[in-house]
């Protein structure tokens, strides 16, 4: 079970407080009447999925209520960073999908 | 192939069952096949097994890099049934049932498939209106279903508790006659052993590390242990692992692999003839030929490839397992595990081909891919054997999350397997 870091609440709480809510830092496009199927299909449908490092959204659901960023490992499960809506982690430079970083193998 | 039979038990029993054959070979792999598969799950020595014998296409490698059907073979909680919503779904769970039905003949090997029937059960009224529309939606697609009401959920299982005070009240059911369980080691064994009979290379411990593409074609794989091996078509049926395999070729999927988790009671005396499932409480049981009770969870909501689930999922598997079966509140548990299940948007599976030629995936089974392995491995060899997806599985190309033709089964799927 996960100890999870709020970093709104600022404090580490139970697993059980938070939802995840799947991959981070995907962008909305800005104009979606201009996208074609395919793009838009990737927009709503296509996730990185890596087994390793993964920025994912969680969200403090009986605590703060408020979404944000978890750098985490999906396969050794440890988490390296979290971090609110809108920043960018601290520790690791290859997360993917930050700062146009390509995306890890 | 040494046929098994009751006679053969026999003739063993005089020599101690000391002289039996190995049930399948141990071969090293060659360096060209006309088809690799990659993921020597039940899928995937499905899909062999139908390609030597329906397609009579033997030059087949399997390549595993665990041992045959140790993945989600191993941890499912054996569940087979066929009555999805939708017409796509329903025809492709219907033909896996259909397989189900001659199995063990057709592999001389026991497979256990057990039509003990499995009951969906409503907790309230929109659940009832749902199985009501689902269950007509099955007759219409000439698969069994009933509609149970309160008491007659109850002459079936006693021990249900159908209370007016239960915390979930079981207001009625779907009912699958048909559907049941059956033994998901012997399934991948069953396979891996008429697969090899018909000269299907099975290669053990050989993990594909690479998939090599030459003018937007695939060539070949990769592998850790044996280096290179070519092939005429490559078939990926690697369940959790499908986005790690298609990253190799830079292709990304619509898919999330997630841990789900099941666990098994010490073995008891049969108490539950028949499997129960609720998708309101997020719990199914079934009684296993050994005694044990098996009982399976929801997915864990995050990403994970670590075999290993949350403990809170646990937790509320098992209290809703109590508040149908209070009966089983001293029953102590016996072992846990979990498994990585690759899950679709839609809640269906992949079975497509993709932008690199002569790659195709067979993936996105999600939650519920065991009850689909002998259809799924049917139609993924017709689709591997002639390059073209089968026309059962046409509606499952990964084609359909640009079209938006998404075939939304989560009713059906939620907590299936």
């Amino acid at each position: 079970m996960f100890s999870i870091y709020c970093p709104y609440c600022e404090e580490h709480r139970s697993e059980e407080e938070f939802h995840a809510k799947g991959q981070a830092h995907i962008a909305r496009p800005e104009d979606p009447d201009q996208c074609t199927d395919a793009q838009w299909g990737e927009f709503l449908y296509v996730r990185d999925n890596p087994k390793g490092l993964h920025s994912e959204q969680w969200y403090h659901a009986v605590g703060c209520r408020k979404f944000f960023n978890v750098l985490r490992d999906t396969q050794s499960y440890v988490i390296h960073d979290t971090y609110k809506v809108g920043e960018q982690p601290s520790s690791v430079s290859e997360a993917p999908g930050v700062s146009q970083a390509k995306s890890t193998s | 192939m040494q046929s098994y039979s009751s006679f053969g038990l026999l003739k063993h029993a005089l020599s101690y069952h000391e002289q039996w054959q190995r049930a399948w070979r141990n071969p090293t792999p060659k360096k060209h096949y006309d088809v690799v598969i990659v993921g020597g799950g039940g899928h995937g020595l499905a899909t062999a097994y139908y390609l030597a014998k329906v397609h009579g296409i033997t030059n087949v490698a399997v390549l595993e890099k665990g041992y045959l059907g140790g993945g989600n073979t191993a941890r499912n909680t054996t569940i087979v049934r066929s009555n999805y919503l939708w017409d796509e779904a329903a025809h492709l769970y219907e033909h896996s049932m259909k397989l189900w039905e001659g199995l063990s003949q057709d592999l001389n090997f026991n497979v256990m498939f057990s039509q003990r029937g499995v009951l969906n059960l409503g907790h309230n009224l929109q659940d009832m209106r749902d199985i009501q529309r689902r269950v007509a939606a099955n007759r219409l697609n000439g698969i069994d279903g009933e509609i149970l009401d309160t008491r007659q959920v109850q002459e079936l299982v006693p021990i249900l508790d159908c209370s007016q005070q239960a915390r979930f009240p079981v207001l009625g059911a779907s009912w699958q006659p048909r559907a049941g369980v059956a033994r998901h080691d012997a399934v991948a064994w069953g396979y891996a052993r008429a697969a090899d009979a018909l000269g299907v290379d099975l290669i053990q411990q050989c993990e594909v590390i690479d998939i090599e593409t030459e003018d937007g074609a695939a060539t070949g794989v990769i592998t850790k242990q044996h280096g290179r091996i070519t092939a005429g078509r490559i078939g990926c049926v690697v369940a959790g692992n499908s986005s790690v395999l298609a990253n190799m070729v830079g292709l990304k999927l619509p898919l999330e692999s997630h841990p789900l988790q099941a666990m098994v009671s010490e073995p008891i005396k049969p108490i539950l003839d028949t499997v129960v499932m609720s998708n309101a409480v997020h719990g199914y049981i079934s009684q296993s030929d050994k005694g044990d009770l098996v009982i399976g969870a929801g997915i864990d909501g995050y990403n994970g490839y670590g075999q290993r689930g949350s403990y809170h999922t646990i937790e509320h598997t098992v209290q809703a397992i109590l508040e149908l079966f209070p009966i089983f509140s001293r029953v102590r548990m016996n072992r846990q595990w979990g498994g990585i299940v690759d899950t679709c948007p839609d809640a269906c599976p992949i079975i497509s081909d993709t932008p690199v030629e002569n790659l195709f995936f067979n993936c996105g089974w999600g939650t519920g891919g065991f009850k689909a392995t002998p259809g799924s491995g049917h139609v993924f060899a017709a689709t591997l054997a002639k390059g073209v997806v089968h026309e059962l599985a046409k509606p499952f190309s990964l084609n359909r999350f640009k079209t938006g033709a998404l075939i939304d089964e989560h009713g059906a799927a939620g907590v299936a397997h």
